[in-house]
């Protein structure tokens, strides 16, 4: 209620926006942003984009074009090359040449790579305490020599790799 | 740009049907029949109660202590 009131005593006309306010001069047309236009891509899919690559032909352009309505046998060839550059920005060609981007990903991934080693590195020796009583060489054969006792993965596995008869892994 | 994407639909639909093929024949022949052969060849000569003799007198049963 209140908005309204302030609405009655401000007026309708600074309500607007100031583009609205613009139009007011200009026969209720808006200008139409750039972004609302239809665009220019340089796409493999897009054969023939909405709009042409140059939008304000000089003077020297507007009279090739002029002259391009006429036969097309006249135009010379660096005519019609300059016709194509108006109208695309890249051929097929420029469009799907490779670039050297892989370089930059693949050494930017391989240096990471080695900052987390080195960070690993300094927390295994500096910040991490010793490790479980369960992994000394006693306590590991023992632990082998019973899972090797209790068949283990027979077929497959680590008991299959063992040579009872020689009890020695085999070969 | 003739037949763009007809080109690149036969050249990718061939390759994904050799890739996946390639796929399951390497497993085949490379896993799958690795295993057959290993269970046929494990459990030709077994016999299971010389096996539980030796696991017996290695001590690792509860309730069949070796003696």
């Amino acid at each position: 209620m209140l908005a309204s009131r302030v609405f009655g005593l401000v007026g309708r006309r600074s309500i607007c926006t100031s583009l609205c306010l613009r139009a007011h001069g200009h026969a209720g047309v808006v200008k139409a942003e750039d972004y609302a236009l239809p665009a220019y891509v340089d796409r493999r899919d897009v054969p023939l984009p909405e709009a042409a690559f140059v939008r304000d032909l000089s003077a020297q352009q507007k009279a090739l074009k002029e002259k391009e309505k006429a036969s097309w046998t006249a135009l010379s060839v660096d005519e019609k090359v300059e016709l194509y550059r108006m109208k695309f920005n890249e051929t097929y060609a420029e469009m799907n040449k490779g670039t050297n981007e892989w370089k930059t990903i693949l050494g930017g991934v391989l240096f990471f790579l080695g900052l987390t080693g080195v960070i690993l590195i300094w927390q295994k020796h500096f910040m991490y305490g010793p490790i479980p009583h369960t992994f000394s060489e006693d306590w590991l054969s023992a632990q082998t020599k019973r899972m090797l006792d209790m068949r283990v993965n027979p077929l497959e596995g680590i008991s299959a790799h063992w040579d009872y008869d020689k009890n020695e892994w085999k070969k | 740009m003739r037949r763009l994407l007809a080109r690149r639909m036969k050249f990718h639909l061939l390759g994904a049907f050799l890739v996946s093929v390639g796929c399951a024949t390497l497993y085949k022949f490379g896993i799958a029949e690795a295993r057959k052969r290993a269970y046929t060849e494990f459990y030709k000569s077994y016999d299971p109660m010389k096996d539980f003799e030796a696991m017996k007198a290695a001590g690792v049963f509860e309730s069949a202590p070796p003696k």
